[in-house]
């Protein structure tokens, strides 16, 4: 069993962890477990980079070592998001001490696995062109300093644009399957971060059709699934909120054409 | 007309390169391992300089140039800078204009703070991420471009070789599908290698984990000579992890974060009960007019010192504290949170503990290479800015090597990557333009069965006994030891033979998985090849040169200042420079004017000591080439460095 903290020296300790692999896109996935050694502050990443050191299941039969994906290793590039003990997670911050053992690893359902824990998020950023999630600034030619923001706009704006496309807060969506058009609640967020910047508004019309249509804000069950497991604490239901209403706007503006 | 541009690597500069190639009109294939919004770039915390001069403090790119060289030690290329620093200002308004969500000030301008190795608020930030928003910011453009078609993006690519046609001109390069193990050749009118730096060479650092430097040294390999490979910066403030060493950015010290230890390193209370007379803050003891923000590998240094010389470490551990709570900062816990937000988190979610209720336990961690490809600094008899001694070959970002010198300030290296890229850019297109004339199809066949046999020999390796992470582990073990903080010939030949030993491990190697998709550890197996030729490179480096430069400190070779208070050393540093002009001018024994400012006399281990220093300064002050040599140590030699913007003196900061 986990200890509550670290400090215990029991040097003999292992962790235990079970974990979904899977050899290839489309085929089928088995189980796989492995006992490493603990060792302080260690995080869900340093066991598996310990299993690679000695690639051998727990029952002591040599296999390959597990695949994933991982960046930063400080919850900022979103690479390496996987179901840990059922909920989804970036592993680099998913201390093992934190967690109930054996614990249990799983690539993220609702995206195609490459192999292992490792999955394609492609449609992530395919959507961030959707809602054109950019500033449409003129050139990168010297055009002077560009519009004074309040300090409270700022806040608001840094918020959202900490989404680190990590994927958490659509694999835990019941609207989001992989299949469904649903769009998602971080490009929703990502929908209302530029539309509330002075020239990123200039596109709001734009991505506010794409809210509006199908697989749009509307489609959203409001189960809030995404805020509670989204690693930034990004406030999703406000923007899905705030987006609902310009939609609502929007959709009546284009009725009365104006 | 080639009108196709390859751009290598998707960080802050792989993204200014391609933003500016694509608005030019050309066509870019950009190449990154990682889906390019998860480049080591979003890792950066602090901020990103510029003279902007929004606090009425009359600072000026003149200044930031003065810093920077005199923060490098006089080995960074020095035109360069200073247009680096002059397009400082205009690079912040332009991220601002994308709409990176700078912090503010109530009135709504970009507010800045203060970082190491200057007296200026010069650093521009978006709370502790600013890495991520600058990353994001230029994705975000990237994406536009390639919405038009501007742009393809390669992710999940890994860079194998440049491709060289028979004149030596670069052509195009090799890559490999990392899901399929596919490898393709590309065609392009110039290539740029925007690959970031080789921190994983040392095992653990605070770099991300695709910062191998493999892709650097692959065309190391090629033939692009290696630069100043030995200077190594060790972060002052990071905590130690069972996978990595975690930043605590220089901004908590730009914010009023204080670095002590207990006066009596018996001292068992708790960190919050022992009061100031019982601290021993000895950055601001030793530097009272830099304090805490000394530049880097001063402060390394200073925490190294306190620790393994002095064995006053807190708890008798490797690590002292730092303390940016409210009471000790000066500022409100509302403030550091909004300035200071992303570090503290990351603080509390691996430490277990708030930084804004006790101090941080931190420890110097290797974070940054100063050294990289070697690129031309000038336009000028068939060189080119940015690009290498490969013609149609450039680099930009940190994996070039001009700009920092022996030392780089912090938030000096987001500036240097977008600068950086934005300069290759036009270069390449131009370069592209003139060079438009079809390559043969036979080089391209060439180089792609060279890579696939490479390929075929790695999944051969089945059969033997070491595991390639384990040979990695020891790799960052004794690199760590011996070629950091300080460097000791003896150890560097020890380190030098260990690495041959790993390369002899290396061809044991049992890979333990054949498997096509994502197949890690053969694509490690090939990259840590790569690793330990650019360590030789490093190693050689350091040994061979006998002096302390910036981050590169061998005891041995340390002129020994002398005591900076003591009567007869002058204080005001350009008085320094006046003495070079005398000792130059071959009449040390007759120059007689007294430092014009302070009056004092001038004692003679002052004219003792600046005598050695200029000596050392005509040996020293030139940048390390190395050259590769199939299976052997690389060829070592030296260039000069440009000195037309400011003479040295010797780095003080007391
Ligand atoms: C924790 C931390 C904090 C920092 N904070 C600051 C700060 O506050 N201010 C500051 O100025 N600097 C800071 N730095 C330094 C700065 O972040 C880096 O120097 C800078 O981001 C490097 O950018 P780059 O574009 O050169 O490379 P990177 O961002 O490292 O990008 C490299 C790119 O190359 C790709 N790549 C690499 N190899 C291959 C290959 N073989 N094939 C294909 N693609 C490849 C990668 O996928 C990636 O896209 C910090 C660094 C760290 C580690
Ligand atoms: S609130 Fe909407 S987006 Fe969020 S989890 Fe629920 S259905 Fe999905
Ligand atoms: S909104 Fe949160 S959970 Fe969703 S992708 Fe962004 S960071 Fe991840
Ligand atoms: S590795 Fe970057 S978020 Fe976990």
């Amino acid at each position: 069993m986990a200890s509550s903290n670290g400090n215990d020296s029991s040097a003999q300790q292992t962790v235990t962890l079970r974990i979904k692999r899977q050899k290839a896109p489309g085929e089928a996935p088995y189980w796989e477990t492995f006992k490493v050694p603990y060792e302080r502050g260690m995080n869900v990443i340093s066991a598996l980079m310990k299993i690679r050191l000695n690639p051998e299941t727990a029952e002591g039969r040599k296999t390959t070592p597990v695949t994933w994906d991982a960046g930063c290793l400080e919850e900022v590039c979103g690479a390496c998001s996987m179901r840990i003990n059922g909920i989804p997670r970036q592993s680099c911050t998913a201390l093992i001490d934190n967690l109930e053992q054996p614990i249990v690893l799983e690539p993220f359902s609702k995206f195609p696995v490459i192999r292992d824990l490792m999955v394609d998020r492609t449609p992530m950023f395919e959507s961030l062109k959707r809602v054109k999630a950019w500033v449409p600034v003129d050139g990168t030619y010297h055009l002077g300093p560009a519009e004074k923001i309040s300090p409270e706009m700022q806040q608001i704006r840094y918020k959202y644009s900490e989404c680190m496309t990590c994927g958490c807060c659509l694999e835990a969506c019941p609207q989001y399957n992989g299949k469904s058009a649903f769009i998602g609640a971080s490009v929703i967020g990502q929908s209302y971060l530029f539309n509330a910047h002075p020239t990123g508004k200039n596109l709001k019309g734009d991505r506010l059709d794409v809210m509006m249509g199908v697989g749009g804000v509307v489609d959203c069950g409001n189960a809030q699934n995404c805020v509670r497991v989204c690693p930034k604490g990004i406030p999703l239901t406000d923007a899905i909120a705030a987006i609902g209403g310009q939609v609502t706007i929007h959709a009546i503006r284009k009725m009365l054409h104006f | 007309m080639s009108k196709n541009i390859i751009v290598i690597g998707g960080g802050l500069a792989g993204l200014a390169a391609t933003i500016k190639i694509a608005e030019a009109g050309f066509h870019v294939d950009l190449f990154s391992m990682v889906p390019v919004k998860r480049s080591h770039s979003v890792c950066a915390q602090g901020g990103i300089n510029s003279a902007k001069d929004m606090k009425g403090e009359g600072d000026h790119p003149d200044l930031h140039t003065t810093d920077t060289l005199f923060g490098g030690e006089y080995l960074a290329d020095q035109p360069l800078v200073q247009d680096m620093c002059y397009e400082g200002p205009k690079i912040i308004d332009l991220l601002d204009r994308m709409g990176v969500p700078f912090n503010r000030t109530p009135e709504g301008n970009l507010d800045f703070r203060r970082f190491g190795g200057t007296l200026f608020q010069r650093t521009a930030y978006a709370g502790a991420t600013t890495g991520q928003q600058l990353m994001y910011a230029l994705d975000e453009q990237v994406r536009r471009f390639e919405a038009d078609g501007k742009v393809d993006k390669y992710e999940y690519w890994e860079f194998l070789s440049a491709i060289i046609d028979d004149d030596g001109i670069c052509r195009g390069v090799t890559a490999m599908n990392l899901w399929d193990r596919t490898v393709q050749a590309f065609k392009g009118g110039a290539v740029c290698l925007a690959t970031g730096g080789p921190g994983l060479i040392y095992g653990k650092s605070t770099n991300s984990v695709i910062n191998t430097g493999a892709a650097n040294s692959r065309v190391y390999q090629q033939g692009v000579n290696y630069a100043n490979g030995e200077f190594i910066q060790v972060h002052p403030t990071s905590i130690p992890g069972a996978d990595k060493l975690r930043l605590i950015s220089e901004s908590v010290r730009g914010e009023g974060g204080r670095v002590w230890v207990p006066k009596n390193p018996a001292d068992k209370r708790h960190p919050t009960d022992i009061p100031d007379s019982e601290r021993d803050y000895f950055l601001e003891r030793k530097f009272p007019k830099y304090g805490n923000l000394v530049p880097r590998d001063v402060a390394t240094r200073e925490i190294f010192d306190i620790c393994v010389n002095e064995e006053r470490g807190v708890n008798g551990e490797n690590q002292v504290y730092l303390d940016i709570t409210p009471e000790r900062s000066g500022q409100t816990a509302e403030a550091l949170e909004r300035k200071l937000g992303g570090v503290l988190e990351i603080y509390r979610k691996f430490q277990g503990a708030d930084p804004l209720k006790e101090p941080m336990k931190i420890f110097p961690g290797v974070h940054y290479s100063m050294g990289g490809l070697w690129v031309s600094p000038v336009d000028d008899g068939g060189q080119i800015k940015q690009m290498t001694n490969i013609p149609g070959l450039f680099a930009a970002g940190e994996a070039d090597f001009q700009y920092h010198g022996a030392n780089r300030l912090g938030a000096n290296s987001l500036l240097s990557c977008i600068f950086g890229g934005f300069l290759a850019a036009p270069r390449m297109c131009e370069w592209a333009a003139s060079h438009s004339k079809e390559a043969d199809q036979a080089i391209y066949d060439r180089e792609l069965k060279r890579q696939n046999e490479i390929n075929e020999r790695v999944l051969g390796m089945t059969s033997g006994s070491e595991n390639t992470f384990q040979i990695h582990k020891e790799l960052g073990e004794w690199m760590t030891r011996y070629c950091t903080v300080v460097r000791r010939n003896e150890d560097l030949e020890k380190l030098a033979g260990k690495i041959t030993e790993f390369e002899e491990r290396w061809h044991k190697i049992d890979i333990n998985d054949t498997a096509k998709p994502a197949n890690q550890s053969f694509l490690w197996t090939r990259a840590l090849w790569d690793m330990l030729q650019l360590a030789k490179a490093i190693v050689k480096g350091a040994t061979l040169r006998n002096e302390c430069r910036g981050a590169h400190y061998k005891p041995d070779f340390d002129l020994a200042m002398p005591e900076k208070d003591k009567m007869g050393i002058p204080t005001d540093t350009d008085v320094y420079r006046e003495f070079v002009a005398a000792l130059e001018a071959q009449n040390k024994t007759t120059y007689k004017p007294l430092p014009p400012k302070s009056g004092e006399e001038v004692a003679p281990e002052f004219i003792d000591y600046m005598t050695r220093w200029v000596e050392k300064e005509k040996t020293w002050n030139k940048s390390t080439l190395a050259t590769y040599k199939e299976g052997d140590q690389p060829d070592i030699s030296y260039l000069p460095t440009a000195m037309t913007v400011e003479p040295p003196k010797p780095r003080i900061y007391k």
